[in-house]
């Protein structure tokens, strides 16, 4: 069977909750064994209800989950020794942090110097040993996240899964505990399953990042593919900041599309998403590829821009244009000393490589 | 460095006066309903524990008496001034009828004396001049007893602690020390443990009907919890004593029970349900369960369903996962619930003299008892005292771990 090879396997699950609507359609997805997977999305769309259909909290309204190459849909949650992450940390507010540590012990009967020394050493792991007689009320969000994490770790899961655990803290401690999460991944080498509406957490963090919406996997791939070559125009726009300009296709060739912008100058772009010449098309640029004043030579496409803001940032200007009728394009200008001569309403020529436009569906 | 001074100063007068708006504020808003306790609540208490221990209208009866038993030293029979004062006391108090009410109060701490004040009275008029000692003893022996004496010097002071005494089996013996009551007369302790144990099994009774119930209102959707609120509501929308009238018709002999019962053939004779102590707990637990169920209800409603869900991913069983994770979450609501059924139960009144037996009655209707038939202020008061002390020391001694001052109801 070809889902023994995958620790985890998804396939052609759907889930509806009223039986109406499809939350989840046709989810197919294989985790390898220790890998660190996001499901990215915008709320509803989804990724959630995959986590815990996974958990065992859901069960699929079609199709299969293998863990392990075994079947689960019929595997009650306590009987999958999956850890879990929960979004409010769901620490027993009766229960000091070594008793919540040492719960999931407990329940698999193992004695108490076993216990004593599984608590100590997770605690460790996360640097909350000090804490072990505290309750979680007097802990900190991050401290919580801590323990949390430490409790779905410390009766060793080969799989941990996490619903947007970062949510609640502040920025800099979120990007603290990314790195922090991610060294625990490292060395303990289980799998993760990490479900976030935040981008720059799955970029981060990530083996691979499946991009969620409305219930559909628009494409699965690892942080760099994700950003530098989407599939399509949902997942360009979604993940980090893009510039898209409308067009027509007129030929393709060698996988390449020339493109008529809707002010009539022509561009050349990847043909990524775009199959026949004559239909729309969405033109993708990432914000730092465009280059101001280029040399035309050693760009391939240059197209005209209208300057019309000037955002200095400190190491970079942010400068909004108007191309081929799209006032909303932005370009990264580095903070170099010949960046200073843009002014606001001034023409000048932009352009930037054919791999780094990429043409999508029009959507 | 001057100037600062004064800049502090008007800020602190500014504070102040700002301060000062907002308690007038907060005292006008609560003014009202703190005029309203004291007046309707706290001074009629304080009355009523008052009369538990007064015994001011004693000296007004036997004035004379008192001034002259002031000085006995209650050694022997005291001398003829008493003897004297008594006689002068007496010639006012029988035409004016007060002295039954006198003998009444000191025949409670020693049987015999109504009649001998009444004996005594009565015979007054052919008494003559004084001296009064060698005659009143010829009315009647009990003047020569210096136990009786003993007893009137006790019943003419302004405070008395025979009726809280009283209230839990204790009393003054001849040599003024605190004893037991004999054993055929002590009915209080016995009362106050009925009590005790009739509030705690309907405590019991509403935790086990209550909690399921709660929980099964905090899982369920919206329309059908709206559904078993306004059911469980239903109770206080019925007068108390229809209530408790309509379950003595459902549960008595011919009632909706016990013929169901005899036509099924399960019992040949019908069972006894009612006007007794099953009658008690059915309908005390039917009028106080919504008292369990509202703090249980709200305690449930606000432990969002991750915990359960974090105890199974742990590896807990559901069962495990309710009990280790769930139930002493919901602690608060159960210590909440228990406390104020229980505080409830311990005054319930109405409902145990309508369909309980004469052995089911509790510390409450004894005060009624004594209000309505015996017209024993001291005593109904007594156990009043008795009954407030219950409940507040189960309130302080509960109501503390449980922090009841942060529930709410529904």
């Amino acid at each position: 069977m070809e889902t023994q090879q995958y620790h985890v396997s998804f396939r052609g699950v759907q889930k509806s909750y009223d039986g109406i609507r499809l939350v989840v359609k046709d989810l197919n997805l294989d985790i390898e064994r220790g890998e660190f997977v996001t499901m990215l999305g915008p709320s509803g769309s989804g990724k959630t209800t995959c986590l815990m259909m996974l958990a065992g909290f859901e069960t699929a309204t079609q199709g299969e989950i293998y863990y392990n190459g075994k079947p689960v849909n019929n595997i009650p949650p306590h009987k999958r020794g999956i850890g879990m992450v929960f979004q409010n940390y769901a620490l027993f507010p009766h229960m000091t942090v070594g008793k919540n540590l040492a719960f999931p012990l407990k329940v698999r009967k193992l004695g108490k110097e076993e216990i004593d020394q599984a608590v100590l050493e997770a605690l460790d792991m996360v640097q909350m040993k000090d804490f072990v007689d505290r309750y979680p009320g007097q802990l900190s969000g991050g401290q919580k996240q801590r323990v949390a994490l430490a409790r779905a770790l410390v009766f060793k899961p080969e799989l941990v899964l996490m619903d947007e655990p970062l949510g609640a803290l502040d920025k800099q401690l979120r990007e603290q505990m990314q790195y922090e999460i991610k060294n625990i991944h490292e060395k303990l080498r289980v799998s993760v399953v990490y479900v976030t509406h935040d981008q720059s957490e799955a970029l981060t963090m990530s083996d691979r990042i499946a991009v969620f919406e409305d219930g559909i996997i628009q494409q699965i791939a690892p942080p760099d593919d994700l950003y530098e070559r989407p599939d399509n125009s949902f997942v360009a726009r979604f993940i980090g900041e893009n510039n898209t300009l409308h067009g027509m296709v007129d030929t393709i060739e060698d996988g390449v599309a020339r493109v008529t912008l809707d002010d009539g100058q022509q561009v050349m772009a990847l043909a990524v998403n775009v199959d026949k010449p004559g239909i729309p098309t969405l033109l993708s640029i990432r914000p730092e590829r465009v280059v101001i004043n280029p040399d035309e030579e050693k760009m391939t496409q240059t197209v005209d821009g209208h300057v019309e803001q000037l955002i200095y940032l400190g190491d970079h200007i942010r400068c909004r244009m108007t191309v081929a009728g799209n006032s909303e394009f932005i370009v990264k200008i580095p903070n170099a000393a010949d960046s200073r001569m843009l002014e606001v309403g001034q023409n000048i020529r932009i352009g930037w490589m054919t791999d780094d436009c990429r043409a999508l569906d029009a959507d | 460095m001057a100037l600062q001074d004064v800049a502090d100063k008007s800020l602190h007068d500014k504070l102040r006066r700002a301060e000062r708006r907002k308690k007038i504020e907060a005292v006008s808003l609560i003014g009202p309903l703190l005029l309203l306790m004291v007046i309707f609540y706290f001074i009629p208490i304080g009355m009523m524990l008052y009369r538990s221990i007064d015994n001011s209208q004693m000296r007004e009866i036997l004035p004379e008496t008192a001034k002259a038993l002031a000085h006995w030293n209650g050694q022997g029979l005291p001398d003829e001034s008493a003897y004297a004062a008594v006689v002068a006391d007496m010639k006012v108090a029988y035409p004016a009828r007060t002295l039954a009410g006198a003998g009444r109060r000191l025949n409670f701490d020693k049987v015999g004396f109504y009649s001998l004040l009444l004996k005594t009275g009565r015979k007054l008029k052919k008494i003559g001049g004084p001296p009064y000692k060698e005659k009143l003893i010829e009315i009647d022996s009990k003047w020569g007893d210096p136990k009786y004496w003993t007893v009137m010097k006790r019943g003419l002071k302004n405070i008395t602690l025979i009726y809280l005494l009283r209230a839990v089996d204790l009393r003054y013996d001849d040599t003024n020390s605190i004893v037991g009551v004999p054993e055929e007369q002590a009915i209080y302790k016995s009362i106050i443990q009925r009590t005790v144990y009739i509030s705690l099994s309907v405590t019991i009774l509403c935790l086990l009907i209550g909690y399921p119930l709660a929980y099964f209102m905090a899982t369920s959707s919206a329309s059908v919890r709206n559904l078993l609120m306004i059911g469980l509501l239903l109770v206080f929308w019925t007068s108390l004593l229809v209530r408790t009238l309509s379950w003595i018709l459902v549960l008595q002999d011919k009632g909706v029970v016990n013929s169901f019962l005899l036509s099924l053939g399960i019992i040949s004779h019908p069972l006894p349900l009612v006007f007794n102590r099953i009658g008690v707990y059915v309908a005390m637990t039917h009028v106080l369960l919504p008292f369990m169920v509202l703090p249980l209800y709200s305690v449930m409603a606000g432990i969002p369903s991750y915990y359960v869900r974090a105890a199974r991913s742990l590896g807990a069983t559901p069962i495990a996962a309710f009990f280790k994770v769930y139930t002493p979450m919901t602690l608060p609501g159960i210590g909440a619930g228990c406390l104020m059924v229980f505080i409830q139960a311990l005054g319930y009144y109405i409902t145990p003299a309508l369909v309980g037996g004469p052995k089911d009655q509790m510390v409450s209707y004894f005060v009624a008892f004594f209000v309505n038939e015996r017209v024993n202020w001291s005593m109904a008061s007594a156990l009043g005292v008795v009954l407030l002390l219950m409940t507040g020391s189960f309130y302080l001694i509960f109501g503390k771990r449980v922090n009841i001052t942060n529930m709410k109801l529904g």
